[in-house]
């Protein structure tokens, strides 16, 4: 059986975890700790940290995400805020098992570069946030969504892997928080043009829009954030994740004879 | 005294806390002093082979590794890029397929470090690999001596890699997983262990994994041989 990975999202803000909706109205959700040990118990695949409010603040809390990765034995990414190498390499010592790039794929690219050299393209991980431009041409965005490139999503995925990424996290801005599914045509528009592993990410409801993002979207993996923190839609905070009999019987086997890895 | 080398290259506190949390006691240490009273070593690793090889030669450890691990007979357990540096060399930075180029390494098991042949990827799937992978170890990985699979069920593990063993004795496979096509995961010949997957990182399949690798020669270790073995008998009778 292909195990497609199911990735939670978690998002550090405000002191603690957020979850946000289209990228904003970022809402507490409480201590990422106590989340990281909720999907470790529940032995999810891999784990996505990124803190939205890095960037700005212009510095990596090393510490903090040192306290939050040793709570988990599976892989963990983190993203946000990362200017050099060295604090790449700083991020693996404490437990990170990769780092996830936005900005500096567009504005320090050598950074990019610098790191799949030293540490290996698997180590990184492009994070590409898209929405539509007033033309409603779709254009990626840095900065935590915040400012638009010039780069339509493929361009900006194809720049990533030519600059040594090793793996792609591709999110519908529009979608992300909205439990409606994924961008399938936005996913496969980039799967088709790279041939690194592809993370969907935005939009995911439930369990079938996994499937539609291997099947329809060509992703070798899926990320969530609302499915995985939130009871259902509109509704209270809840830490969550399938197991390995639903993944199974919802997922895995509804995508045998699919071309995904 | 279990020793997590550190050579500037991979997640040392991810593997220490897995041991801690599997009731095993670890130090990371980067001085050949402290690296030549280990009992058990662990060698860990991401990133390029090149780099790898580099950094343990620019901290002066390849000889004290050499002196542990092949004359002192020191148990050792590579990992992803430690365990590929077990081998002669990699094609990863030029020096695959023997030929002893840029990127040579450690020498300690027959084989090479090879990439994924693409061609053989023939239902599209993407490298690098990277995921939860089923893993069947070889038979004598289960019950003989050294039991590093005992108590795993269905094992599965986190793999992240471009590149896998490639070795010239199938004697020194310890598992295989399937990635487009089914490639050595694991090795082993004698005290020297290498694994491509990441056992820090794979739940309680990775802590039963290093649990069994830190009680490697131990009393521990030998009972649960015994009754691996007992097992194997009973089911024979």
């Amino acid at each position: 059986m292909i195990r497609v990975r199911v990735i939670p999202v978690l998002l550090l803000g405000r002191g603690g975890m957020v979850k946000t909706k289209r990228f904003a109205d970022p809402q507490y959700l409480g201590d990422p700790i106590n989340a990281v040990r909720i999907f470790n118990e529940k032995q999810a695949d891999e784990l996505v940290i990124l803190d939205i409010e890095a960037t700005a603040r212009g510095d990596v809390d090393f510490e903090r995400i040192e306290d939050i990765v040793s709570e988990g034995f599976m892989p963990i990414a983190y993203g946000g805020g990362i200017r050099n190498t060295d604090q790449c390499a700083e991020l693996f010592r404490r437990g990170v098992e990769k780092i996830v790039v936005n900005t500096a794929l567009a504005e320090s690219p050598q950074l990019v570069s610098d790191a799949a050299a030293r540490f290996g393209s698997q180590s990184v991980v492009a994070s590409i946030d898209v929405k539509p431009n007033l033309f409603r041409q779709p254009r990626a965005h840095t900065h935590g969504g915040r400012k638009a490139t010039r780069y339509t999503p493929v361009e900006l995925a194809r720049t990533a892997v030519a600059l040594g990424a090793g793996e792609i996290m591709l999110t519908a801005m529009t979608r992300e928080g909205t439990f409606a599914g994924y961008d399938t045509a936005l996913l496969a528009a980039v799967t088709e043009a790279v041939d690194v592993p592809v993370i969907a990410n935005g939009g995911a409801g439930r369990i079938a829009h996994f499937v539609d993002a291997v099947v329809d979207g060509g992703c070798s993996a899926v990320a969530a954030g609302s499915l995985f923190v939130f009871a259902g839609k509109d509704a209270g905070v809840l830490i969550t994740y399938p197991s390995e009999a639903e993944l199974a019987e919802q997922f895995w086997s509804r995508i045998d004879g699919t071309v995904v890895h | 005294m279990i020793v997590i080398v550190d050579y500037g290259v991979g997640n040392l506190r991810s593997i220490q806390n897995m041991l801690a949390r599997a009731g095993f006691e670890a130090t990371i240490a980067r001085d050949p002093q402290t690296i030549a009273q280990a009992t058990k070593l662990i060698l860990p690793g991401i990133g390029r082979f090149d780099y790898g090889m580099d950094s343990l030669r620019a901290r002066g450890l390849v000889d004290v590794l050499n002196e542990r691990v092949v004359g002192a007979q020191v148990p050792v357990l590579g990992i992803c890029l430690g365990a590929q540096l077990l081998g002669r060399g990699s094609e990863e930075g030029g020096g695959g397929a023997g030929q002893g180029g840029r990127a040579k390494g450690l020498g300690w098991i027959p084989m090479d470090v090879v990439a994924f042949d693409r061609r053989r990827l023939v239902n599209g799937e993407k490298v690098p690999h990277m995921g939860w992978t089923d893993t069947t170890p070889a038979p004598n990985a289960v019950g003989g001596a050294g039991a590093l699979f005992a108590g795993l069920d269905a094992p599965r593990f986190y793999y992240v890699h471009s590149y896998h063993f490639a070795c010239d004795d199938a004697q020194d496979v310890l598992c295989s997983a399937r990635h487009g096509y089914e490639f050595a995961s694991g090795v082993r010949r004698g005290h020297i262990v290498g694994v491509q997957f990441h056992p820090e990182k794979s739940h309680r399949f990775g802590k039963q994994f290093l649990a069994n690798f830190a009680a490697l020669g131990t009393a521990a270790e030998t009972a649960t041989s015994a009754a691996a073995a007992a097992g194997a008998m009973a089911v024979g009778a």
